[in-house]
C-alpha cells in the first residue's frame, strides 16, 4: 500500500513537472515565454489546468457506445500505472519485486492499445476511429523493435528482474542476493583483464558494459517515442489533421485521465530505458583509485542514504531522457504513416534482430 | 496571352527534359547524412532553448537594436511591458471641446460616419478658441463612435481649429461596444435643453420684432 501511494505520488509529481516543462521548453525553443501568469514563472499552470479539467462537464456523445466510452480512459491509465509497479526506485525500494518484471511490463503495457481502440471505437467519430486505428497499428508495430531491444538486454543480463538488472550495472552488484560472486569486466569481456566490479559508475552501465547495447538503446528510445504517441510519431493524435485523434470526444475528467496516462506513459518508457540501459539508480561516477566516488554517491543499500541517492540518480536520468523527448517533439516534423511503417519494419526491426544476435554472441564472450 | 502559353510550353518541355536527364533536385540520402541533418535540426532548437535567457526589451523604434533582435525570446508580457509608440501616434481621437467651433466639417468628411454632432446657436457671447476664432455654436451632442472609426485621420486634417486630434492611446478595449462611443460635449442634458430654449425664445423674440417691424412698414406704406 505504501509503495502504491509512493509510486502514485511520484508519478503525479513527475507528470506535473513534465507538463510544465513541455510548455516552457516548447515556448523557449520557439522564442516565446510560455505560461507566466499562474504563480511565479507560471509554475502553477499544470495544476490549475487539471483543476479546470475536473470542473468541466463530462460529455458523453449520444451516438457513443457508452460502456466502452466510459471504461476506456480508466483502462488506459490502469495499464500504464500497473507498469510502474515493477520499476525499482532505489536499491531497496520496488513496489513489486517480481522475478519476471520485464516480461510483466511488456505484457501490461500492451493493454494500453485495447484502451485506445475502445476509446476510438466507442466515440463513434471518424477522427477518433482513424486515430485509434493509426494508434493501434503504430503501437503494435513498434512493440517489436522495442521488445527485441529489451530482449538483447535480458540476454546480456540473464535476468527478467528489474532489480537484478539494476544491481548488475553498478559497484553495489555483489550486495544483491545471488550475485555475490559475479564479476564485471570492461566491455563485459574477461579476456581484456580489466575488472570493473568495484569501479562501478558509468563503466558498468549496460550501454558501456556491452557497447552493442547502445544501438539497442537508440532503437528502444525511438520505438518508445512511437509507443507513447510522441512527436515525431504522433500520427494517432496529429493535432493538425485529426484534431486530437482517439480522445477527440472526451472532456473533463475523462480527458484528464487520458492526458495523465499519456504523460505517465512517457515517464514510464523513460524509466524503463534508464533501468535497462543507463545504469538504473546507479551513480554515473566511477571509483578512481583513492577517490571512491561511486561509493560516496551511492549511499548504503537498505538505508535512507541509499534510497535518496538511488532515487536522485534514477529520477535525474529519467528527467534528462524526458527532456530529449520534448526536444525531439519540438524539432522534428511528423512522419507519414508509410514512413512510420518503413522505419519500423524495414529499419528498426532488422537492426534490432541483428542486435539480438550480436548480444547473444557478446554474452558468449562474457562467459568465456 | 499567346506568349504566356508559349512560355509555359517551353517551361514544361524543359522540366520534361530535366526529368529525362535526371537533373531534378537530388535529396541527400544515406545513413550519415540523415544523422547529420537530424543533428543539425536538434542543434538549432537547442540553440534557441539556450538563448531563452535573453529577451527582447521594450526599446523604442529609434533604438539601434530595434530591428536586430539577434537571439532570445521575442515576446513581451504585454500589459506589463509594451513597445513604446511615437508621441504623434495616430490612434484614439480626442476633441478639445473648448477649442471646437462646432463647424461639423469633421462629421462631413468622415468616410464611416462615426462622428455625430448636433449644434445649437449661442444666444450670448461664448468667447473664443485658443487661436482666436469666435465661437458661435454650442454642441449638445459631439459623439465619436471609435468602434466605427477607421483611423484615417481625415477629420483631424479638416479641423480648422486643430481641436480634433489623434492621441497615442491605442489600448482602450471595452466589454460593451456602447462604451466605445466617446462623448465630448461639455454640456449636461439640462444645460443643453436650457440653451435650446434660450435660442427658441430669442428666435421667437426676433420673429415677433420682425413681424412688428413688417407691420409698422406696412402701415407706413
Amino acid at each position: 500500500m505504501l509503495a502504491f501511494l509512493l509510486t502514485l505520488g511520484l508519478m503525479l509529481l513527475i507528470v506535473i513537472a513534465v507538463v510544465y516543462a513541455e510548455r516552457k521548453v516548447a515556448a523557449f525553443m520557439q522564442d516565446r515565454m510560455g505560461p507566466t501568469e499562474a504563480g511565479p514563472h507560471g509554475i502553477m499552470q499544470p495544476l490549475l489546468d487539471v483543476l479546470k479539467l475536473l470542473q468541466k462537464e463530462d460529455i458523453i456523445p449520444t451516438a457513443a457506445d457508452k460502456k466502452l466510452f466510459s471504461i476506456a480512459p480508466i483502462l488506459v491509465f490502469v495499464a500504464v500505472f500497473a507498469g510502474f509497479a515493477v520499476i525499482p526506485l532505489a536499491p531497496a525500494v520496488v513496489a513489486s519485486g517480481i522475478g519476471i518484471g520485464v516480461f510483466y511490463m511488456l505484457a501490461i503495457i500492451s493493454l494500453d492499445v485495447v484502451g485506445l481502440l475502445m476509446a476510438g471505437w466507442g466515440s463513434n467519430n471518424k477522427y477518433a476511429m482513424l486515430g485509434a486505428m493509426r494508434s493501434v497499428a503504430q503501437i503494435v508495430s513498434y512493440e517489436i523493435p522495442a521488445g527485441l531491444a529489451i530482449l538483447a538486454v535480458v540476454m546480456v543480463c540473464q535476468s527478467l528482474d528489474f532489480q537484478e538488472i539494476s544491481f548488475q550495472q553498478g559497484a553495489l552488484m555483489n550486495q544483491f542476493p545471488g550475485l555475490e560472486y559475479e564479476m564485471n569486466w570492461l566491455f563485459g569481456i574477461e579476456a581484456l583483464g580489466i575488472n570493473t566490479t568495484t569501479i562501478g559508475g558509468i563503466t558498468t552501465w549496460n550501454i558501456f558494459r556491452v557497447p552493442l547495447l547502445f544501438v539497442a538503446f537508440i532503437i528502444y528510445f525511438i520505438a518508445s517515442l512511437a509507443e507513447c504517441n510522441r512527436a515525431p510519431f504522433d500520427i494517432p493524435e496529429a493535432e493538425s489533421e485529426l484534431v486530437a485523434g482517439f480522445h477527440v470526444e472526451y472532456s473533463g475528467f475523462r480527458f484528464a485521465v487520458f492526458f495523465l496516462a499519456e504523460y505517465a506513459m512517457m515517464v514510464l518508457v523513460c524509466l524503463v530505458a534508464v533501468v535497462l540501459f543507463l545504469g538504473s539508480w546507479n551513480t554515473p561516477l566511477p571509483n578512481i583509485g583513492p577517490f571512491s566516488l561511486a561509493y560516496w554517491t551511492s549511499g548504503t543499500v537498505g538505508e535512507l542514504s541509499g534510497i535518496l541517492w538511488g532515487a536522485f540518480w534514477l529520477i535525474s536520468k529519467t528527467l534528462i531522457l524526458l527532456f530529449v523527448q520534448l526536444w525531439a517533439r519540438w524539432t522534428y516534423p511528423r512522419l507519414r504513416v508509410d514512413q512510420l511503417m518503413h522505419l519500423c519494419w524495414k529499419v528498426l526491426t532488422p537492426i534490432a534482430l541483428a542486435v539480438v544476435l550480436g548480444a547473444g554472441i557478446w554474452r558468449l564472450l562474457m562467459v568465456g | 496571352m499567346y506568349r504566356h502559353k508559349l512560355r509555359f510550353a517551353k517551361l514544361a518541355t524543359s522540366v520534361k527534359e530535366s526529368l529525362k536527364l535526371g537533373t531534378t533536385i537530388k535529396y541527400k540520402t544515406g545513413f550519415w547524412s540523415v544523422v547529420k541533418s537530424l543533428w543539425q535540426g536538434a542543434a538549432l532548437t537547442i540553440r534557441h532553448f539556450r538563448n531563452a535567457k535573453n529577451r527582447r526589451t521594450p526599446a523604442y523604434v529609434s533604438d539601434e537594436n530595434y530591428f536586430k533582435q539577434p537571439d532570445g525570446l521575442v515576446t513581451l508580457t504585454y500589459p506589463y511591458e509594451a513597445l513604446p509608440i511615437p508621441d504623434n501616434g495616430r490612434y484614439r481621437l480626442h476633441n478639445e471641446i473648448d477649442d471646437c467651433i462646432v463647424c461639423d466639417l469633421c462629421a462631413k468628411v468622415c468616410p464611416v460616419n462615426c462622428i455625430i454632432i448636433e449644434s445649437v446657436k449661442a444666444t450670448e457671447d461664448i468667447g473664443t478658441t485658443s487661436d482666436g476664432t469666435k465661437k458661435r455654436l454650442h454642441a449638445p451632442v459631439f459623439d465619436i463612435d471609435l468602434a466605427k472609426c477607421c483611423y484615417c485621420g481625415l477629420c483631424t486634417t479638416v479641423c480648422p481649429t486643430d481641436c480634433l486630434t489623434m492621441t497615442p492611446v491605442y489600448d482602450f478595449v471595452e466589454v460593451d461596444i456602447k462604451n466605445m462611443v466617446y462623448h465630448f460635449t461639455d454640456l449636461s442634458p439640462e444645460e443643453a435643453e436650457e440653451k435650446k430654449q434660450l435660442l427658441a425664445k430669442q428666435q421667437e423674440e426676433m420673429a415677433a420684432a420682425k413681424a412688428a417691424a413688417l407691420a409698422a412698414k406696412k402701415q407706413q406704406g
